[in-house]
């Protein structure tokens, strides 16, 4: 669960999110939309501990993000970037054992826990049979599908995504987002995720979090939709 | 593919002792292996053998295993801190910051007078060398306290050992003939011109460099996914930098310090091992890199006792096809 209290981000002189407070449930999928570059990833990036909060508490599980410690954030939140990442001779089962990483000791040994983990999550995204090959030999899907594997095998009850749909065809997208809701209810995960795809935040997703800068709007699907804020941002 | 590795390990391992025995049989003098067994245990031979395979070439051989596997290392965590395949262990100025200290010593010196000061000739040049890499290290350290992005250090170092290179060629211009051309042989490498107690500096700071590169193992893994994906799976980048610095600055730094500026081991010879092991894995790659750079590095010496020629034209022509073919290699995948 994520709670944000009177949040406000922004960088230099520019205010991104002013004054935000709203609640991310477990258990539920989230879209977070908005338009280019009015603070979706400074958000998420803020949430994971990786930007800075200019005023506000955000609260994981309970705690304020600045009392938790880097190992146990760790354990609260995993974080999938937008970037592609192919580095040869790298194996899929390697790439999601490092989500691991917070429950291992100082040189990485991997327990029985640990390899049930990673098997497990390789399953759950559907990428068993993929475990042996290099991630410099599968395509853009494959690899979203590892690297959230990996954010799986981290085993929090939190998932962060920055747009995780970027760089697939239309049928991968609805694959990827139709997972993520899923791993939410049936893991019972809090999962956000930033994304430009009103129709398939708006098929899939349990709630819609919309930058209108400064304001951050948080409403179920279907509220949001009724709301007409979406129609007013993106003017369709 | 996992039965692999042990293999790799066993059979580099052996490779390594028998580049480590013609290594000691091998030299401008010819002695017969028995003699040269004998004059490594202590049986009967001349004593100018004994002085030969002792203090010459067995030095020589310890030199090279040690400087082989620790520029392998430091080239190593280089790569994957900066997530760059051409990063080797003197992208940060190490090597520059050495030959500033070397040229001080042997073409500043002269320039302003003080060639025969006392404080100069206890220095030496090792001394002058690791004085100079060190002071560069720390410099880019304390700058990179206030910097996040790592390609940002990565072109601060660069810069940095491009300024110092031309400070060093401004006072290459205004010196002498034979100031110059012992700066110049400097600069070629040499595994020869370390003393019984270099040797123990050398590998006392090897010892420690291997050692903290060990304990960064996890790290280095972690930063394969870049620095993002590291600090969100719980490492602080801070204390990581920290200690791969320090790692780069004992291991780089000293050998370059008594052998000069030895290139393409670092660079190339982290390739090799990925070449060999078919790893990405930190807990393979560092001791293979440690013992492909020691191999590898025996068998330059030894070359290069056979061609009569400096340690690092042969490090180069055996680096550079690596490095081509890394290249080609990273260009198919961008």
């Amino acid at each position: 669960m994520i709670q944000l209290d009177k949040l406000t981000l922004g960088y230099e002189d520019r205010t991104l999110i002013e004054g935000a407070t709203t609640t991310f449930s477990s258990g539920s999928l989230t879209a977070l939309i908005g338009r280019n570059g009015t603070g979706k990833s400074t958000l998420l990036r803020a949430l994971a501990g990786l930007g800075e909060v200019r005023r506000g508490t955000i609260r994981l599980c309970g705690d304020p993000l600045e009392e938790i410690r880097p190992e146990e954030l760790a354990r609260r939140i995993a974080f999938v970037a937008t970037e592609r990442i192919r580095i040869a001779n790298l194996r899929c089962r390697d790439v999601v054992a490092l989500g691991r990483a917070p429950y291992t000791n100082w040189i990485g040994r991997m327990q029985e826990q640990d390899r049930e983990a990673v098997e497990q999550a390789l399953v759950q995204v559907g990428m068993a049979d993929y475990a042996d090959r290099t991630l410099d030999r599968m395509s853009d899907g494959e690899c979203q599908r590892i690297l959230i594997a990996r954010a799986l095998a981290q085993a929090t009850p939190i998932i962060l995504l920055d747009e995780p749909t970027s760089f697939l065809d239309l049928p991968n997208r609805y694959e990827l987002v139709r997972l993520l809701r899923r791993l939410a209810h049936e893991e019972k995960k809090c999962i956000l995720f930033s994304t430009h795809e009103l129709e398939i935040a708006t098929a899939l997703c349990d709630t819609i979090a919309l930058v209108d800068t400064p304001h951050l709007h948080h409403l179920p699907t279907e509220e949001m939709q009724q709301s007409g804020l979406i129609e007013r941002l993106f003017r369709i | 593919m996992r039965s692999r590795t042990p293999l790799l390990f066993t059979l580099l391992s052996l490779l390594l002792v028998a580049l480590f025995v013609v290594d000691l049989a091998v030299g401008s003098v010819r002695i017969p292996l028995s003699e040269v067994w004998a004059a490594l245990t202590g049986g009967e031979t001349a004593a100018t053998t004994v002085k030969i395979v002792r203090s010459i070439r067995l030095m020589k051989a310890l030199v090279a295993i040690m400087a082989g596997a620790a520029l392998a290392v430091s080239g190593l965590q280089m790569q994957t801190l900066f997530r760059n395949p051409l990063a080797g262990p003197f992208v940060l100025g190490i090597s520059s910051g050495a030959s500033f200290g070397v040229a001080l010593l042997l073409l500043g010196a002269p320039l302003l007078g003080w060639s025969g000061s006392a404080l100069f000739s206890t220095l030496g040049v090792a001394g002058a060398a690791w004085i100079g890499a060190a002071a560069i290290l720390t410099l880019i350290a304390v700058v990179s306290r206030r910097i996040k992005d790592i390609m940002v250090i990565l072109i601060l170092g660069m810069m940095c050992s491009s300024g110092v290179d031309a400070v060093v060629q401004i006072l290459q211009y205004l010196s002498h003939e034979g100031a110059l051309k012992s700066f110049v042989i400097w600069t070629m490498g040499s595994l020869g011109d370390v003393t019984e107690l270099q040797l123990w500096l050398l590998s006392a700071a090897v010892v420690v460099g291997l050692a903290t590169a060990v304990a960064v193992i996890k790290p280095l893994n972690l930063l394969l996914l870049g620095e993002n994906y590291a600090r969100t799976m719980g490492l602080s980048i801070r204390r990581a930098r920290r200690m791969i610095f320090l790692s780069t600055t004992l291991l780089a730094g000293t050998v370059t310090a008594f052998c000069g500026p030895v290139g393409f081991i670092g660079l190339a010879v982290p390739h090799l091992a990925r070449m060999l092991f078919r790893s990405a894995d930190h807990r393979t790659l560092m001791p293979a890199s440690a013992l492909t750079g020691s191999c590898v590095l025996l068998l330059c010496d030894i070359l290069s006792k056979g061609l009569t020629l400096p340690i690092n034209t042969l490090t180069a022509l055996m680096g550079i096809p690596i490095v081509v073919w890394v290249v080609f290699r990273y260009k198919q995948l961008a």
